[in-house]
């Protein structure tokens, strides 16, 4: 039985720009998967498909067990959607945004009054309620937008990077509330540039590049394929990097492991094998040649790394990408 | 953040479909406009602006230089021009709607709209009965300063509201035009001119501010078939102000009718246009 997003062979072409190449997704239903990508990967226009925005060139779409093509009103009824820009009326009151779109739900009046107020109470909005939305912070604002999306708590939810641009704390308190969302039996399909949001949240992620699907698994499936475990260690001195790539080096996978090293951070990092153990053992010969440290840690491959491997580029977007390329010049130049 | 239990997942009521869930999704989503104008109320305030500046200009500028019905008189001129003043205004709203859309485009909104159960047309509608009830209180404004400078209707109150009522129509009848340039561009400020631009042809090759026998014989086709002119005729005939056209083109003899199917053919052409356009919007 399909899960309550199914998606077969979806295909959409913008001109010359396969924006979906043969996209399968199956959610299963009161699951999250997460859509990982970077910029233009194709992740927005499969959400954009997949809520009947969009129709596809070819493929099949199903629902919450409806067709999306065949019956796209039907959708709307069982679905949320949080897209990646806010979108809330800003001359609007936080209040007003909610009971509208209550209304367009197809609730009574004095049903999405109620409603609006219960939302505003949950998402920690109801002393701004009756201010515009303009006056909203980012995160007020997107916790308004996804109240939005919430009004008559859809089965399945769709989340276009629902914390993109937010800070730390607005982050941490919009994954507290979508894994409420999920604890309760919502189907959630999320699209994140963020690998450590998917790893957060998604029970399945599925990779996408160029408008296809390049990978999928749990985050650990995911991890197991990049290969082990590696330590990190940032040494206090600039000059003791020498003897500690030599011991990283002995103890290291094979005994003969290539150690990587940023001069700039101070930072060397080596594949091992034996966990905790070995960590220690690491510590300890670091001690004795008299290396101090200022930092060191067992690390678990990120999706990052996954990314990579996959790919052979990173998880970024173009923006991120130049400027993790100045950053990179800013390093060489620094440790020289 | 108060940790709630969250409900168990419902799908929303089954819409009722049909013209009732047409209408009163529309109401909805005009009382958003309605409202969203109280918050910027400096747009509601251009807007009458406008056409009192217009007002005032014409009729003293142009008021003491331009023949009409054979006689140069600021007073006639004054009388003359109202109802092409009145006719302007309305058309103007045309800018106002296709900006809004463009704007709820580029801000996500209407992609929220088209993800809910609702009417097709009814983000359309909604908007463009607000923008009815803004131009509806730019009249009456308008009207004021108008009686203020000394125009007069001379037909009697029911005609005069006849009249009233064939330029609301054609307002709303424009805003269907300017939707459709919302849905078209890419951004607000290209909707802003893009709405406005073709505005000038129409209303100035036409009867509102020179009597058309003066112009050209193919300018003066094109002046008295205009869909605008049709409806200044109707509004001259039924205030009882001076200027009303001779010509026997069918529009001129008949401008009230005239007006009435200009504007109908216009809606149901330009909301076919631009529903079809929101299905398939993307921002």
């Amino acid at each position: 039985m399909p899960g309550a997003i199914y998606a077969e062979g979806l295909v959409k072409t913008f001109g010359d720009v396969r924006a979906l190449d043969g996209v399968d997704l199956d959610v299963p239903e009161g699951t999250v998967l997460g859509l990982l990508g970077p910029n233009g990967a194709g992740k927005t226009t499969a959400v954009r498909v997949l809520t009947t925005l969009l129709q596809p060139d070819s493929g099949k779409a199903v629902v919450a067990g409806i067709d999306v093509l065949k019956n796209p009103n039907e959708v709307r009824r069982s679905i949320g959607l949080s897209g990646q820009f806010a979108a809330v009326d800003e001359y609007l009151t936080g209040r007003e945004n909610l009971r509208m779109v209550g209304q367009l739900y197809q609730m009574s009046s004095r049903a999405a009054k109620a409603r609006a107020d219960e939302l505003l109470e949950r998402f920690n909005l109801a002393e701004a309620a009756d201010r515009t939305a303009k006056t909203y912070s980012g995160g007020m604002r997107r916790r308004l937008d996804l109240a939005a999306a919430l009004v008559v708590s859809p089965p399945v939810m769709f989340m276009d990077e629902p914390t993109t641009g937010l800070d730390p704390r607005n982050r941490q308190q919009l994954w507290g509330i979508i894994q409420e969302l999920v604890a309760g039996g919502t189907t959630l399909l999320l699209t994140t540039q963020y690998l450590e949001e998917a790893d957060h949240l998604a029970h399945d992620i599925c990779v996408v590049d160029h408008g296809r699907v390049i990978a999928r698994g749990t985050a650990d499936e995911l991890k197991a394929r990049t290969g082990g475990e590696r330590v990190e260690v940032v040494v206090h001195e600039h000059d003791r990097i020498d003897t500690a790539r030599t011991v990283l080096a002995a103890l290291g996978k094979g005994g003969e492991a290539t150690v990587t090293v940023d001069e700039h951070t101070r930072k060397l990092t080596v594949p091992v094998t034996g966990g905790a153990k070995l960590l220690a053992e690491v510590i300890r010969e670091l001690d004795t040649r008299g290396v101090e440290i200022d930092d060191i840690g067992l690390r678990r491959p990120t999706l990052d790394d996954v990314f990579i491997s996959l790919t052979g580029h990173a998880a970024e977007s173009e923006d991120a990408a130049k400027l993790a390329g100045n950053t990179a010049k800013n390093t060489k130049e620094a440790g020289k | 953040m108060t940790v709630t239990t969250e409900a168990v997942p419902t799908t929303a009521p089954r819409p009722r479909g049909g013209i009732v869930q047409s209408a009163t999704d529309s109401l909805v989503v005009a009382r958003r406009n309605l409202i969203r104008m109280t918050r910027i109320p400096e747009v509601v305030l251009f807007g009458l602006i406008q056409p009192i500046m217009f007002v005032v200009m014409f009729s003293y500028v142009f008021g003491g230089s331009l023949q009409v019905g054979g006689s140069v008189n600021a007073d006639v001129y004054r009388n003359f021009l109202m109802a092409g003043i009145f006719a302007q205004t309305v058309t103007f709203a045309t800018a106002g709607a296709g900006a809004g859309i463009a704007d709820d485009m580029h801000k996500g909104l209407i992609d929220r709209f088209r993800s809910l159960p609702m009417a097709r047309g009814a983000v359309l509608t909604g908007r463009t009965l607000a923008d009815l009830v803004q131009t509806a209180l730019t009249v009456v404004v308008l009207a004021i300063v108008a009686v203020l400078v000394g125009w007069r209707i001379h037909e009697g109150v029911p005609k005069a509201l006849g009249a009233f009522g064939l330029l609301l129509l054609l307002g709303y009848a424009f805003s269907w035009i300017g939707a459709l340039i919302g849905l078209s561009v890419r951004t607000p400020e290209a909707a802003t001119s893009g709405g406005l631009i073709w505005l000038f042809p129409v209303t100035f090759i036409s009867n509102a501010f020179v009597d058309t026998s003066g112009m050209t014989a193919w300018l003066r086709h094109i002046a008295e078939w205009n869909p605008f002119s049709a409806t200044v005729q109707a509004c001259r005939v039924l205030f009882g102000n001076p200027g009303v056209s001779e010509s026997t083109a069918w529009p001129m003899e008949h401008p009230v009718l005239a007006s009435l199917i200009w504007s109908v053919l216009i809606i149901a052409v330009f909301r076919t246009l631009a529903v079809r356009k929101y299905r398939s919007a993307t921002a």
